[in-house]
């Protein structure tokens, strides 16, 4: 039960309550209204990962690109020793 | 712990369930069970040489003429969706439906049935948009009807529109004549119809709205014809989306249709949509958009002719005919991967799995 | 799509493959838990860039497939009911009951609707003072916090006329059945990244340690797919027994704080059915003291007749990753989306429908010549 999909935080509304907290995200060009209240550290321009209308996660953007630092990694290991063995 | 004797998990299961009693929503969808329904009820009581064809529309002799006649039913809701309304829809949707048997759109007929109680301004909105599009597609609306039923016993407007054409290709266009060696072509992005319409229905917001992609695909078809492009197969994009048609295709021909979902283009915000929907935009409805088969030589040619044409610049070749598997439709994702593309069984659901 | 787009990125993935076929020395059976792991496996092919050493079967993972046929009942009645809206994820309209499914009672009038959020289901409530508003609360860990926000909301609110029918199931405790089985084939773990986020990982560290299998908490995209699995099979190559996190752009150790003292203050712990595996204790969610009124279960008291069961039905076998949906008998004969016998056949993600509409339709089991009834 896992669709969570990762939005930006473009505008945030405070409710007299966290658990009302809700924000404004953007995903890839349509906009939802979003429960904020498990991410109280979102802030506008971060990333967070959203799941039947709640964030569940702010988004680390430096272990995002974690995976991809190491696929550099192997690719200069690659041209390093040649052809990759199929 | 548990042993072969004694097995640590109860297995059950439910009673098999089988919708034959009634209709549901799914028979309307454009998948299996619609098609179901057209097989078991409709072509067993009609059979006849032009309806086994199951085209879009049915290419008729009169006199030496080649005459294409199609009807179409409208009950989209909302009736005022970004990008059009019923009325366009209306128009256009049938006048794609002759033009998919290469034939010049010339006369519509249009039957409304309005729900008692609907704004008169709805009304003339959309009436008026039926106007234009038929305008802009040079087609004339030459007889029609009106009846009213009770208040909830419709959806505002149904209506229901019945087209003629004139063939204007020398060569039977239809499923009959897709064959191996085809290169398939789309003639421009998908899913713009259906996110359009959800936008409405699910109050998705967007920076810059997605409009439906509702046009007159004449000129690009037309442009085809007289450059002379051995055109095959023509069809429209509409519910049940890309994997829909293509399924039918294949599945009418024994074929297998191969596409590459790298070079399959689906705007960025209609992705996002879909995404948040948890919708594949292969399942996802078109309304100005069709898919072409033209022999692999000429797939080119026929991409340049119709980049040209306003409805029809995102052309792009999506795929080709194989002879096997047969009635099978195989993409191969951007990762490299091969998978099945099948045909919906029903409504495709939002889903947060 | 930012966070999406990039970890779909084909050279990308065909690097991690390269480097999986360069580590790989034997067999390995690997076992990814949830259902949005099986759908993006299965869409985007990704078993084919994998060598034939690693074989991956799909694990129970599907709250919509492993939801007891009882409660499936249970929403049918309710839904049924002229004074009420029932509300629900669409993934649960078409899963089938002892005789109907809800969306069979939807086409019969009832006022069943589809919901993106238990949110919308509160609203309605709100708005429709004179129903009672039920919100069928599905899902495994990842869905506790979004279902408990909506039942602590309708508190403060003071909304009488809302309930949720609970069927909320949670992971460590089906891979600890699993793993306790004797049939268990499987060596190593993905585990579900998005209860993660909520729940984190503390809760696995026991579980390998205990039944030495690695866990990996993986993500979703083919790129996540394809790291967590090369994580995994470098623990089994080098044999190590330990919990790794692949998703850290989404997952922290101790998962979510407030997401977990909202479903704590909310839920308690309980014993769950799972539909084709049996009870499991403590492997589920309960609404809790002053909670418990929001409970639909309650509020309508069910006097149904037991639910029946179908003995062609294997999704206890397949849940367990023990024959795969191809094996079985029943498979694209008699059991079809169209026609589904068994929830892994309706859910978008069971194993079974993933196989039927990405084409492995090949029938393994079936004789050659049907001539007759076939027994099994």
């Amino acid at each position: 039960m896992c669709l969570a999909v990762p939005g930006k935080v473009v505008e945030i509304t405070d409710g007299d309550d966290p658990a009302f907290r809700r924000g404004k995200v953007d995903f890839g060009g349509i906009r939802k209204e979003v429960s904020l209240a498990y991410t109280p550290e979102a802030e506008v321009g971060k990333y967070v990962l959203v799941h039947v209308g709640f964030a569940i996660s702010v988004i680390d953007e430096e272990e995002a690109q974690r995976v991809f630092e190491y696929l550099k990694q192997m690719g200069n290991l690659e041209e390093e020793l040649g052809e990759v063995r199929q | 712990m548990a042993d072969a004797k004694t097995p640590a998990f109860n297995l059950s299961c439910p009673v098999p369930r089988v919708a034959d009693d009634r209709i549901v929503l799914a028979h309307g969808g454009g998948g299996r069970l619609t098609h179901q329904l057209i097989e078991k009820i409709f072509i067993p009581a009609f059979a006849n040489d032009a309806l086994e064809q199951r085209h879009d529309g049915a290419v008729v002799s009169l006199n030496g003429a080649r005459l294409a006649f199609t009807t179409d039913s409208f009950v989209v809701r909302p009736l005022i969706f970004p990008g059009g309304n019923i009325g366009d829809l209306a128009i256009n949707g049938t006048v794609n439906d002759l033009a998919m048997c290469g034939a010049r759109p010339l006369y519509l007929s249009a039957g409304f049935i309005l729900e008692e109680g609907l704004e008169m301004e709805t009304l003339r909105t959309v009436v008026n948009s039926m106007h234009e599009a038929a305008a802009k597609a040079n087609v004339k609306l030459v007889t029609g009807d009106t009846k009213v039923v009770d208040k909830g016993k419709g959806d505002g407007i149904f209506v229901n529109t019945s087209g003629i054409g004139i063939v204007e290709s020398s060569f039977d266009i239809g499923p009959q004549s897709a064959q191996p060696g085809d290169a398939v072509i789309i003639s421009g992005d998908l899913g713009r119809h259906g996110i359009a319409i959800l936008s409405v229905r699910e109050g998705l917001e967007f920076e810059s709205p997605i409009l439906s992609d509702c046009a007159n695909v004449w000129p690009s078809v037309e442009a085809l014809l007289k450059a002379g492009i051995e055109v095959h197969c023509l069809r429209d994009l509409t519910r049940g989306g890309l994997a829909t048609t293509l399924n039918e295709i294949a599945a009418d021909r024994n074929v297998c249709i191969k596409l590459e979902e790298a070079l399959i283009p689906v705007d960025e915000v209609v992705q996002g949509a879909c995404e948040i929907l948890g919708l594949d935009p292969l399942y996802v409805a078109n309304e100005g958009r069709f898919a072409a088969f033209v022999p692999a030589a000429q797939a080119d040619a026929a991409l340049e002719i119709m980049k040209k044409v306003e409805v029809s610049q995102g052309a792009v070749q999506v795929g080709r005919v194989e002879e096997t598997p047969g009635r099978t439709v195989i993409l191969q994702s951007r990762i490299g991967g091969n998978r099945v593309v099948d045909m919906l069984s029903g409504e495709q659901l939002p889903r947060i799995c | 799509m930012k966070f999406v787009s990039e970890y779909r990125d084909p050279k990308a993935a065909e690097r991690l493959a390269a480097a999986i076929r360069q580590k790989v020395t034997r067999p390995w059976t690997i076992m990814e838990i949830c259902g949005g792991q099986t759908h993006t496996i299965v869409k985007s092919g990704l078993e084919d860039l994998l060598p034939k050493e690693i074989t991956l079967v799909h694990g129970p993972g599907c709250p919509v497939c492993v939801t007891p046929i009882e409660l499936i009942d249970k929403a049918v009645a309710i839904a049924k009911r002229p004074d009420a809206i029932f509300c629900s994820f669409g993934d649960m309209l078409r899963v089938p009951g002892s005789s109907k499914s809800l969306f069979d009672v939807k086409a019969e009038g009832a006022d069943v609707r589809i919901v993106y959020s238990p949110l919308d289901a509160l609203k309605l409530a709100k708005q429709n003072p004179e129903k009672q508003v039920v919100f069928f609360a599905v899902g495994f860990e990842t869905t506790a916090p979004a279902n408990a926000m909506a039942v602590w909301q309708a508190d403060h609110d003071g909304v009488e006329n809302f309930s949720i029918l609970v069927s909320h199931v949670l992971v460590p405790p089906a891979m600890e059945a699993l793993l306790s089985s004797n049939n268990c084939v499987v060596r190593g773990f993905l585990a579900a990244g998005h209860v993660c986020t909520v729940m984190g990982f503390e809760e696995y560290l026991p579980i390998a340690e205990k039944y030495k299998v690695p866990i990996v908490v993986t993500g979703f995209e083919p790129l996540d797919l394809l790291e967590g699995i090369h994580m995994a099979v470098n623990q089994l190559e080098e044999g190590r027994h330990e919990v790794e996190n692949q998703y850290t752009r989404a997952v922290r150790r101790e998962g979510n704080r407030p997401a977990q003292k909202t479903i704590s203050e909310v839920f308690e712990v309980s014993p769950r059915q799972w539909r084709g595996l049996g009870e499991i204790p403590a492997s589920g969610f309960q609404l809790s003291g002053r909670f418990q009124k929001y409970d639909a279960n309650r509020r309508f008291p069910f006097s149904g007749e037991p639910a029946r069961e179908s003995p062609e039905c294997i999704s206890g076998l397949i849940l367990q990753g023990l024959k795969k949906p191809h094996e079985c008998a029943a498979f694209g004969v008699k059991c079809t989306p169209e026609n589904p016998l068994g929830a892994p056949m309706v859910s978008s993600e069971g194993a079974c429908a993933a196989y039927y509409h990405y084409g492995r339709r090949q029938n393994t089991s079936v004789q050659p010549e049907l001539s007759g009834p076939s027994s099994r």
